[in-house]
């Protein structure tokens, strides 16, 4: 097609990414179908279960609140032209800043603990990242290969520390000790019973918080300025005499801190103690929420939102129809994944034709008009 | 579906405020629940031996139940107040990570019975059950010396946790007990939930330890167990399989199974806790003597065991559950003695 022009901004950031989840329902909906179930019922069930009443309001906002800040990791290293994919892998070892400094202070008062235990795990997520940084502004190691080895090197790490050095001797499971209830993260449910048992809690303003910060910091500053020049062309931000080795590692330390705050919400403010493997692959849901959210802080605000409305709901699904299962729902996320990430592209050129279509008629029918105004 | 939205708000108003979505009409109160771990319910290994209990319930009584798959942590105390606010009882969890979200929810539904399999809850309405693991591995690990020539044995774990070193623990001391100069390898397919269905390293590791002149091998792998069995069976040593009975797998390789019995245990759970008549809260140890753990002899390796070599192990049964033998529990302290 000789004539394609960008789309208009409002399609491009709402009609594009609407159209691409729809097609996303639609698909899934017919593998609801397939197995013998009624999909209109399945999507009640879902918006129901996700915003229909309290407690299933809780768990959305929970589960947004990890997808808030695995999508601002993934999103500040992407506007510096990085693939940070390791986000689980620093989310997870942030949860060891996290609880040693909560068990440290347990018996103070939750506003000590809670910010130092943010310090200590966006330091901790940071120094994680910042080493494939490192290798990639040093030594060329590209950081998809290095961060995703660092998951690996994490859950290693975490596994070491948990059983052989956190664990309680008389628990079975492998997690640490306790958080005394004075140095937990308080549950929205304390000022608000709507929310009922659900494990929303005050991190949710911190996640907000960091998509103010986010927007700030990658829009409004001399930082996030030379971050976004190193992203859309290395070359001219060398040449406009910024380090591009001291970025590289700046926006990666950035991310991982970002991606250690889920440390807060599940070991701080949820399990009050540190698990296995208690980040669940948010990390990697992050990636998803970035890419859908166009790595703004908007629409990372809203695609979260949207993954925690399909965990919750999905949850909610399985109880309500037992034939719909757990790998069906992870089949639907996955489906969602698939057309807004890797597929996202694939209606924008008949979209783009579209709207030339659209644009040369009105132009022939202004012109129309004009000549017969003028004719008149 | 104005019945269902009746029944809804009639059960959300009994649950206090607790929202209960049951669109499931037919349900009738009282049914058994199960909630698996994060395995998953067909994870070959732990919870699809608890799957199959309750399976076998339902064939056996025809009864309905209720089971639901956690797929995150923060899923455990939602699925927990699910099950008990629509009335189902009692409810059974797979698993030793249940602790924390049993203590929280168990007070609140005091008329709710609740069986916790592997790990311990000191509520008056919970049953704890767990499996004497070690002495199982004990028979085996012994039997392994036993059977073994070149007087090494290995062992392949799945993920590297301490319930997994139980099992090696009890194993390498049976060994060491019939065999003072055995050596036993130990080795763990990983250190993530992976670990338990990654049967081509499974399958490495058991290669490894056969050229470090090993010739009987124990998976304690979950699905992973199935790479050790089948390299076993290739190299023509004997294997030893894990929690359901392998035997039938590769005849004539697979020397037994250490055997632990979770399915009977839901099935029991399922039959007497709902009743407070027949539901027994507290601790309930499954070891030898209840036939909760043990080595599996059928058609399929009886004749790998010769008399001499099965009353030997007989004898050293009697020995445990007596209290001559003592097998240390790597649990209580995080240590094995050999």
């Amino acid at each position: 097609m000789s004539v394609r022009r960008p789309l208009p901004r409002w399609a491009d950031i709402v009609l594009l990414p609407a159209i691409n989840l729809a097609m996303a329902f639609l698909i899934s909906g017919m593998v609801v179908l397939m197995i013998g179930e009624n999909p209109l019922e399945a999507v009640q069930v879902i918006l129901y279960g996700a915003f229909g009443y309290g407690d299933g309001v809780g768990y959305t906002l929970y589960y947004a609140t990890n997808f808030v800040f695995a999508g601002l990791a993934f999103a500040i290293a992407a506007h510096a032209g990085l693939f940070n994919i390791g986000g689980n892998g620093q989310a997870y070892v942030a949860g060891l800043g996290a609880i040693l400094v909560g068990l440290a202070l347990d018996q103070t008062h939750w506003l000590i603990v809670m910010p130092l235990a943010m310090l200590a795990a966006g330091a901790v997520g940071g120094f994680w990242a910042l080493i494939p940084g490192y290798l990639q502004a040093k030594r060329g190691s590209h950081v998809v290969i290095t961060t995703i080895m660092f998951n690996f090197i994490a859950a290693a790490l975490m596994v070491y520390m948990v059983n052989r050095v956190l664990k309680p001797n008389n628990t079975m499971a492998p997690e640490s000790e306790t958080l005394d209830v004075m140095g937990r993260v308080p549950q929205l449910r304390e000022f608000i019973p709507y929310f009922g048992y659900s494990p929303v809690n005050l991190t949710i303003v911190v996640a907000v918080a960091f998509l103010v910060l986010a927007y700030i910091l990658i829009w409004h500053t001399k930082l996030g300025y030379q971050l976004r020049t190193l992203g859309q062309n290395p070359v001219a931000s060398k040449y406009a005499g910024m380090s591009n080795s001291r970025l590289i590692m700046i926006a990666m330390t950035l991310s991982g801190a970002c991606a250690g705050m889920i440390a807060i919400n599940e070991v701080m403010g949820v399990q009050h103690r540190l698990v296995l493997d208690f980040v669940a692959d948010a990390g990697f849901v992050g990636i998803a929420v970035a890419l859908i959210g166009r790595n703004h802080p908007i629409g990372i605000g809203l695609a979260a939102i949207l993954f925690g409305a399909l965990y919750q709901g999905g949850q909610e699904l399985q109880f309500v129809i037992p034939a719909v299962t757990r790998e069906m729902i992870e089949v639907i996320q996955a489906l969602i994944i698939l057309f807004t990430g890797a597929m996202e592209g694939l209606f924008r050129p008949a979209l783009e034709r579209g709207f030339v279509l659209l644009s040369l008629e009105q132009k022939a029918e202004a012109t129309a008009r004009a000549t017969v105004d003028s004719e008149s | 579906m104005s019945i269902n939205k009746t029944l809804r708000k009639g059960l959300a108003a009994l649950a206090g405020g607790v929202a209960v979505t049951t669109l499931m009409a037919g349900t009738a109160l009282a049914d058994p629940a199960i909630i698996y771990d994060l395995g998953g319910k067909f994870d070959k290994s732990f919870n699809e031996a608890a799957y199959n209990g309750a399976e076998a319930w339902a064939a056996e009584t025809g009864g309905n139940y209720l089971d639901f798959e956690l797929q995150n942590d923060a899923q455990r105390e939602q699925a927990l107040r699910r099950f008990a606010s629509q009335g189902a009882n009692p409810i059974v969890m797979a698993g030793f990570s249940w602790t924390a979200a049993l203590e929280a929810v168990a007070p609140e539904f005091p008329e709710t019975n609740f069986v916790v399999i592997d790990t311990v809850v000191d509520q008056p309405n919970v049953q704890s059950i767990l499996f004497d693991e070690h002495t199982g591995s004990f028979l085996v690990g012994a039997l392994a010396a036993m059977k073994s020539e070149t007087g090494t044995v290995a062992f392949v774990g799945g993920m590297d946790v301490p319930l997994i070193h139980k099992f090696y623990c009890g194993y390498a001391q049976g060994a060491k007990h019939v065999d003072e100069g055995a050596t036993v390898i130990e080795n763990y397919t990983g250190t993530t939930p992976a670990a338990w269905n990654d049967p081509v390293t499974a399958g490495e590791l058991t290669q490894a330890a056969i050229d470090n002149d090993a010739d009987v091998i124990f998976a304690a792998a979950g699905g992973s167990g199935i790479g050790v069995l089948q390299t076993a069976a290739d190299a023509g040593v004997y294997s030893i399989g894990v929690d359901s009975n392998q035997n039938y797998l590769h005849p004539g390789s697979v020397l037994t199974s250490m055997v632990k019995r979770v399915d009977t245990a839901v099935q029991t759970a399922f039959n007497e806790a709902g009743d407070d008549a027949t539901f027994q809260p507290g601790l309930l140890m499954l070891g030898l003597a209840e036939d909760g753990v043990g080595f599996a002899v059928d058609e399929n390796n009886e004749s790998e065991i010769s008399a001499e070599q099965m009353a030997e192990l007989e004898a050293l049964e009697e020995q445990i559950i007596a209290g001559e033998i003592e097998v240390h529990d790597y649990t209580t302290d995080g240590s094995c003695p050999v």
